[in-house]
Parts: C-alpha cells; sequence; structure tokens
C-alpha cells in the first residue's frame, strides 16, 4: 500500500502565524497541497500530522474543502522534528492499517503546494521500483562549503550539485528500522530521511523536481506564489 | 488544486503560471499525454498574428489538438486511467438549429481560452470523449483536426447533390490528406482525386483513384464537388481553380484558413450556380463520429499514422520550444508533443 505524508507539524504559536494555514487564493496553501496528493488514486489515504493543538480545527478545515471524499484525508499528531513527525506516521499507519515490507510512504512539505502530479507519480513509481526516492533539482548557484563560516574551505563542482525538495518516498518498514538504530545524539543532527540511508549505504533514487516546486517559508515566497496564480 | 499552465507570453516564450481547479465543481480532471501542433498554434508562437489579435490573446496557454489520462473525476463518468480526448470547443449556450462550433458565444481553447499546454485540464464531461486503447495514441492526439474534416464531410453529405461521380480534394498537405481518408471511407463509391504542388506529397495519397500538380491539370478533368484545403496566400488560386474545372450546381466546401479576404470569380459562380460553404472547428458530434469512424475503418488509423512527424518527449520548457521549432522546419506531418509535465 502507498501513502501520502503531508508534514504540517510547527512551532508557531498560532495557527495564523503558521504558513501551512495562510490562504493563497481562495484556500490555505494545506489544502493547495492536500489536492494534488487527493487525485492520485495509488494512494490509498493521506496522512496530514500537525500539532495536536491544531487537530481540531484542522479536522474542520478537511471538512469545509473536502466535503466529498474526506474519508480519505486522515489526520494525526506531529512529533517534535521532522523525522518524529514522520515516525508518528509510520506509527499511525501501522496501528490503522497495517505495515509490511512493501508499504511506502510519500512525505511531503505541507508548504510546498505546486508540487506537480509528474513528480508524486514518479516519487510512487520509483519508490516501488527502488524503495527510497528524494526530490532534487540541479543547483544553480554555486554552492559554496565553509567549516567556519568566515572562510570557504572548498566550492564543490556545481554540475554534481542539487537541491533537496519534497516527496521524499521510503519504505516505512525499512526507514522506521534504520531510524531506529540511532543514537539520540544523531537523530537530532540527521534532520533529512535520506540521509539515514545514505549513511546506511542504500541507494537513494533521484527523481527530478521543479524549479517553482517551491517550500513557502517566508512572507515574500507567499507573495511569489501568489503573483504567479491566474486570476 | 493548484495547476501549472504553460502559457505563451510572447513569441518564442513560454512561461509557468498557476491556476486554482475546483475539484468540487462536477469537472472531469485530464492529464495531457499526447499534443499536437496546429498551424494556428505557430501562428501565435511565431507571432505572425496581427499585432493588435497577439495583444489581446497572450498570454494564453496553446494547443487545441490533444489527447489526455484521467486522473480525478468527481461525477463518476470516466475511470481514473482512461483515455480520453479533449474537445477544445467550450459552448456556453444551446441551439436548436445552429452547431456549437459556429456559436459566437462559445469559446474555443488556445484561441480564446487556454489551450492544453497544461498540467491538467479541467473540462465539463460533455468535453471528453473515450478513446478505445486499440487506437494509436499518437493518431488520437489529432483527432481534432480529423473532427474537423469530418465535420466537413458530413456538412457536405447534407449540401451537395447526389451526382457523385467524381469529387475533388485541392491541397497536399496534412488537412488536405486526412480529408482525402475520410472522404475514401465515407464515400467509397465516389472518384476521389487530389490535387496539390508537391509530387512527392501527393504520392502519399496512394488509397486515391488520380492524382494531379495544379500545374497539369488536363483542361477538360471535372468534378461533380470539391475540397479547398489549401489556405493562406495559395487560397485564391485554389478556389479559382476549382470554379474553373467545378461542374454546374457542384458545391465548394473551404476548409482552409486565411489571414487576408480572398478574391473569387464570383461571376463563375454565379454562372454555373455553385453553392460554396465554409466549415471550421468541430463539436462533440463529430468528434463521437469519428471515433466511430477509427472504430468501423481501423485501416483509417494506419494511414493517418503516415503524417506522424517528430514525436518529442516534454519535461522542460526547453522541450516545449524544441518541439515547436522542429515544426516550423518540416515539409509535412503533424508534430506530436508527449507531454510529461
Amino acid at each position: 500500500m502507498v501513502f501520502g505524508v503531508i508534514l504540517a507539524g510547527g512551532n508557531e504559536q498560532s495557527m495564523e502565524e503558521a504558513k501551512q494555514y495562510k490562504m493563497l487564493g481562495s484556500k490555505p496553501v494545506l489544502v493547495h497541497t492536500i489536492e494534488k496528493f487527493y487525485i492520485h488514486e495509488k494512494l490509498k489515504k493521506i496522512l496530514v500530522l500537525c500539532p495536536e493543538r491544531w487537530l481540531d480545527d484542522t479536522q474542520k478545515i478537511m471538512e469545509r474543502y473536502f466535503p466529498v471524499g474526506k474519508e480519505r484525508i486522515v489526520l494525526t499528531k506531529s512529533g517534535d522534528t521532522r523525522n518524529e513527525t514522520i515516525m508518528n506516521g509510520v506509527a499511525f499507519i501501522e496501528e490503522h492499517y497495517g505495515l509490511d515490507e512493501d508499504t511506502l510512504i510519500v512525505t511531503h512539505d505541507s508548504v510546498r503546494p505546486f508540487v506537480s502530479y509528474r513528480i508524486i507519480e514518479e516519487n510512487i513509481a520509483y519508490g516501488l521500483k527502488y524503495g527510497v526516492v528524494d526530490t532534487v533539482v540541479p543547483a544553480s548557484d554555486t554552492l559554496v562549503y565553509s567549516e567556519d563560516g568566515t572562510e570557504i574551505t572548498s566550492v564543490p563542482k556545481r554540475s554534481v550539485m542539487y537541491q533537496g525538495q519534497t516527496p521524499q518516498t521510503f519504505r516505512a518498514h525499512k526507514l522506521r528500522e534504520l531510524y531506529q538504530r540511532l543514537s539520540d545524539k544523531e537523530k537530532t543532527v540527521l534532520t533529512d530521511a535520506c540521509k539515514i540511508f545514505v549513511l546506511n549505504g542504500e541507494k537513494v533514487y533521484l527523481v527530478e523536481g521543479e524549479i517553482f516546486n517551491i517550500k513557502i517559508t517566508y512572507p515574500y515566497d507567499l507573495k511569489v506564489a501568489e503573483s504567479l496564480m491566474i486570476l | 488544486m493548484l495547476n501549472t499552465v504553460y502559457r505563451l507570453v510572447a513569441p518564442r516564450r513560454f512561461e509557468v503560471a498557476f491556476n486554482d481547479i475546483d475539484l468540487q465543481k462536477g469537472q472531469v480532471v485530464v492529464r495531457p499525454t499526447y499534443l499536437s501542433i496546429c498551424h494556428a498554434d505557430q501562428r501565435y508562437y511565431q507571432g505572425t498574428r496581427p499585432i493588435e489579435v497577439m495583444k489581446q490573446k497572450l498570454p494564453m496557454a496553446l494547443i487545441h489538438e490533444g489527447l489526455g489520462e484521467v486522473v480525478y473525476d468527481a461525477t463518476g463518468t470516466f475511470q481514473s486511467g482512461d483515455s480520453v480526448i479533449m474537445i477544445p470547443n467550450i459552448p456556453k449556450e444551446k441551439d436548436a438549429v445552429i452547431a456549437e462550433n459556429y456559436l459566437r458565444s462559445s469559446k474555443f481553447r488556445a484561441s480564446s481560452y487556454d489551450g492544453f499546454m497544461q498540467e491538467h485540464v479541467a473540462l465539463e464531461p460533455d468535453r471528453v470523449i473515450p478513446l478505445d486503447s486499440s487506437v494509436d495514441k499518437v493518431v488520437a492526439a489529432f483527432t481534432e483536426l480529423v473532427s474537423v474534416s469530418v465535420h466537413a464531410l458530413c456538412r457536405f453529405d447534407s449540401i451537395a447533390h447526389q451526382r457523385r461521380n467524381v469529387i475533388g480534394v485541392w491541397g497536399d498537405g496534412n488537412l488536405a490528406y486526412i480529408t482525402a481518408v475520410f472522404f475514401r471511407a465515407m464515400f467509397p463509391a465516389v472518384s476521389l482525386y487530389v490535387f496539390g504542388v508537391h509530387q512527392e506529397k501527393l504520392s502519399q495519397f496512394s488509397f486515391a483513384d488520380g492524382t494531379f500538380l495544379v500545374t497539369d491539370i488536363p483542361p477538360d478533368l471535372s468534378v461533380d464537388h470539391a475540397f479547398e484545403c489549401v489556405g493562406g496566400e495559395a487560397s485564391q488560386r485554389a478556389i479559382n481553380q476549382i470554379i474553373d474545372h467545378i461542374c454546374p450546381e457542384g458545391t465548394i466546401s473551404l476548409l482552409g484558413v486565411s489571414e487576408y479576404p480572398v478574391p473569387i470569380n464570383t461571376r463563375m459562380v454565379l454562372e454555373k450556380g455553385l453553392r460554396i460553404f465554409g466549415s471550421s472547428r468541430s463539436g462533440r458530434d463529430d468528434f463521437l463520429k469519428t471515433v466511430s469512424l477509427y472504430r468501423s475503418h481501423p485501416e483509417i488509423v494506419g494511414y493517418l499514422s503516415n503524417i506522424v512527424g517528430a514525436q518529442i518527449e516534454i519535461r522542460t520548457i526547453a522541450d516545449m520550444n524544441r518541439a515547436f521549432e522542429t515544426d516550423i522546419h518540416k515539409s509535412i506531418g503533424k508534430t506530436i508533443m508527449i507531454w510529461n509535465k
């Protein structure tokens, strides 16, 4: 089975401050993002992981924007870190739907509503084939590596550098197995789930992202997103 | 749902924009898979339409010939994964007499509305025609153009008198080829002559009863009815040549598009009592008829595959430009974009 896992955690004091609940056009960013997953028939359920204190309000948002078919969208609480949130998702899947070696999760930032159908489709297809997938775009700026933040240590060759986006897709069972092997210290350092696979010698397949698959992080990003909308 | 639209913003320049598809609105959401480039798209792409038209129409997504796959249908009419042909005409009213493609209120994609160069296209269920899995998808991509021919042929059948011993098709391009192929299938007992300017193109009309260079037509050759599939600057020469060779009370079907008014020999139109009628675009019934003909005459699809030109996979905007530039330099054939956006 394949599940969409939307990561909508946040440290903000209120929902109003959280980017995933900001309006983009006529809907919250989170709703736009879920819709991109909602139309993929291969996804059995779409899990939305948000802070426990916002679960009730998020449920109301789902009922408002998905009057038909809302049973495919399931809410559960996020964790303190990105990886803990994913682990909560895996635990939820295991408890409610069962987990086997082939269970695939397509994890995605709730604030990347411009993700394309193709990107999700290729994540599912290559995830089923290879087990782990990361979505990337070729680096457009030269990347500079500095150990101390003062001087350049090295300038990596740009043609082999990529910028990570989401979705990231995993066999849930394997991800949990590798994650549980980490020490507490490693868990705080390894913020990227794909890196856990790489450090364990596992191959991670690349899916080509899109430059417009932006993450809405700052007010500027929201303005950019609004400017691209056809009114 | 946010949907990526690839719009032409200036000649040879595509840019990304996003619209918002309402999944609760009862429309069918189709993901384009095979898109076919038409002369009309090229006129926008190259900026050869009058400047005031360009200003009025752009930015706009091009392409009105296309096949897709249903990804979501809240109406339950289609299953996810169904191959479907998308109808570009969008009627805004119903009329008991006037066909949907002639209603002035109708919208048409890639003309007065965004075309199919999008991540998804949201369509009313009656704008979606299911396609048999046996039909070659590359050929099915230009079903819209085929349906324009079928539409003209059906109108010909209802307008032209019944003496139909010989008919002529003027033109040796894609539209002429398609019209001739379908004429052969729909009127198998009628002799079919094709008139063109390129011998190598005329040689493709192997199913016709005769082909002629327009510079070398026997003076005593006559046709009962004719189809003009030339368009452009050569329209005038073609139409007047038809008038010279057509029998009295014959019917001339005009299909070629010209940017400019075309002077024609009206004295002889009057003297011969000719009927001239124009056809443009097509409606749902024409698409259904076309798909039905694919089914009943499978050899048609084989003939149509002869005019498939370049097939270009589209993953980036650079690929879109490459497809349009390739299409400019072709001599005959339809350029197909294998759409993977």
